[in-house]
């Protein structure tokens, strides 16, 4: 039987479709196991296997990883480090991409290689310092230290991201505000920000996730339990329910509601920040 | 205001604030990695003798080849997977998006949180991975997948590469809808075969995406940090210590705090040669 080109054409794509099914079931497995192994006691798994229908459903692990856990707290302490980290971090960097991007200075290429370079270099070797100075500055073990940190060192990936949406802005609009009689600070805030809103909407999804999600700076930064964000959280009950595995994966489904709602809703932002900020 | 100091008004707050928490601190990590220091007492200046003492460090040795070993899984399975998966889904599948959704979710996931599920994953007794092991019959491959000094860093891997994949696939998507698809097209007619376009068609002109991502999968595989302290905290024996745990132990649990910055310093200078290669790239790219 002799096929035609759109023929083989339809049946090549529904063997990529075929194949990709599967391989997205089997990706998958991990987050099903997750949701399966968190309505479930312990017990029930032990005695019948992962694999047996459960005995009955129960969301009493979410209960205790919830209050017992103390995901509460963890949560809560989350937001609190977060949300002036990313608000912190995309003031000054656009302040940063605006300068970087508007001015031809000496200097200028020198600033931003080293914001990029700053954004790729490893914690390890600012841990000690840090650590140091936000103990002496009174910062150490409480929300501040972390929120400093993360405002300052995201800085690097944002203004390197911010610079390069910026410098796609034409330079008829601030002349023409300036034969209007503008400042250079209104230029900033009244041209370049408005215009940047699609930018700072990418960015602010994906360093929402990154500040979010960070873990060693909580370890390093803060001793006392009742500060700390979800992640060191997490390390907490993982000590102290250590054979509840059932409550420790409800903990862990529960810490990461947050950033599968920003997922769910900002998605389109998050896969643009991603690949904008990769380079061109 | 004269022109001239404009950008540096504008500069000033963040350029400041840089220079206390980073750009301060790494040369001031590279001071104290000649230093003896217990984080108490004053520093006590002694020349290259940590980096002498690495040396002689068989665990630093141990943080040093696993780190090579989880660069060189990184560079094997998410890259070529990445791109593969990416080049099937920028045709015309059905649930194309949905695809590209499921397989890149993971990377919104915590690696705290990865490293949790896929600890449970590796249990020996209930988890996911022995239990359907035996389930299908393969109940001779069960083993504590984490407690085993031979499979413990690799299963720590794979966990980061569950993560790792989807973020790769993404970038080369994005490189590959700025290929136009007409050259796609000029070269079927032309009779190229499947492979023939790949090789010499997709893969010279995804060459600056790649630098990108090979740049990118050395970085997030030098900072593995996350993954070892949730899973293993570098157990057992230390087979699963990488050099940015084993920094961590030294300087925050053994107060080693000269020794431990001089780990941080090998590691900054290994990452070094890939933020120029980066560097590079991007100022090629300001030149064009």
């Amino acid at each position: 039987m002799q096929l035609s080109i759109h023929q083989k054409i339809r049946i090549k794509h529904a063997v990529i479709f075929a194949a990709l099914l599967l391989f997205t079931i089997v990706w998958l497995l991990p987050v099903f196991g997750a949701f399966l192994t968190s309505i479930r006691t312990m017990d029930d798994i032990m005695n019948n296997g992962f694999w047996s229908l459960p005995e009955n459903v129960t969301f009493s692990n979410f209960a205790t990883a919830w209050s017992d856990g103390n995901l509460n707290t963890y949560l809560k302490n989350s937001f609190i480090i977060t949300i002036p980290s990313l608000f912190g971090t995309l003031a000054l960097s656009s302040l940063v991409g605006f300068a970087l991007a508007k001015y031809k200075f000496k200097g200028n290429m020198f600033i931003y290689l080293m914001f990029v370079a700053g954004m790729l270099i490893p914690f390890q070797i600012l841990l000690i310092p840090v650590f140091r100075l936000s103990n002496f500055l009174g910062i150490y073990n409480n929300y501040w230290g972390l929120i400093m940190i993360h405002t300052v060192f995201q800085m690097g990936f944002c203004s390197f991201f911010l610079r390069n949406y910026m410098i796609t802005i034409p330079e008829e609009l601030s002349e023409a505000a300036r034969i209007d009689g503008a400042s250079e600070f209104k230029i900033f805030y009244k041209i370049y920000i408005p215009l940047s809103l699609p930018a700072l909407a990418a960015l602010g999804t994906l360093q929402f996730t990154w500040i979010f999600n960070d873990y060693i700076w909580a370890l390093v930064l803060l001793r006392d339990d009742r500060f700390k964000p979800v992640t060191a959280g997490l390390a907490t009950l993982k000590g102290n329910f250590i054979t509840s595995w059932s409550v420790l994966v409800a903990g862990a489904i529960l810490a990461t509601i947050p950033t599968i709602v920003v997922f769910v809703f900002l998605q389109k932002y998050f896969i643009r920040g991603l690949t904008m900020g990769s380079g061109k | 205001m004269k022109r001239k100091y404009i950008p540096w008004a504008f500069l000033s707050i963040p350029l400041s604030l840089y220079s206390v928490w980073v750009i301060g601190p790494t040369i001031y990590t590279i001071y104290l990695s000649l230093t003896n220091w217990d984080g108490l007492t004053a520093p006590e200046f002694q020349g290259i003798k940590n980096y002498l003492d690495l040396f002689n460090d068989p665990i630093f040795y141990t943080s040093l080849v696993n780190n090579v070993k989880w660069l060189v899984i990184f560079m094997a399975i998410p890259v070529s997977v990445g791109l593969f998966l990416a080049i099937l889904l920028s045709k015309e599948i059905k649930w194309a998006r949905g695809y590209k959704a499921a397989i890149y979710s993971p990377m919104i996931l915590a690696p705290v949180v990865i490293g949790l599920i896929w600890s449970w994953i590796y249990q020996p007794q209930g988890g996911l991975l022995n239990n359907t092991l035996t389930y299908i019959g393969l109940e001779s491959l069960t083993r504590g997948w984490l407690s085993n000094p031979n499979t413990a860093l690799y299963a720590i891997i794979g966990a980061a590469v569950w993560r790792h994949t989807g973020y790769v696939m993404l970038l080369f998507l994005s490189g590959l809808t700025a290929i136009s698809p007409t050259v796609i097209e000029a070269s079927k007619i032309d009779g190229a075969s499947a492979w023939q376009r790949f090789r010499y068609i997709l893969l010279p002109l995804l060459k600056p995406t790649t630098v990108i991502v090979i740049v990118i999968t050395m970085i997030q595989s030098l900072r593995a940090f996350d993954f070892v302290s949730m899973m293993t905290r570098g157990g057992p024996f230390n087979t699963t210590n990488v050099l940015a745990h084993y920094m961590y132990n030294e300087a925050f649990k053994n107060y080693n705090m000269g020794y431990g910055a001089s780990i941080a310093v090998v590691l900054f200078a290994i990452m070094f040669i890939f933020i120029v290669i980066y560097l590079r790239q991007i100022r090629k790219g300001e030149l064009e």
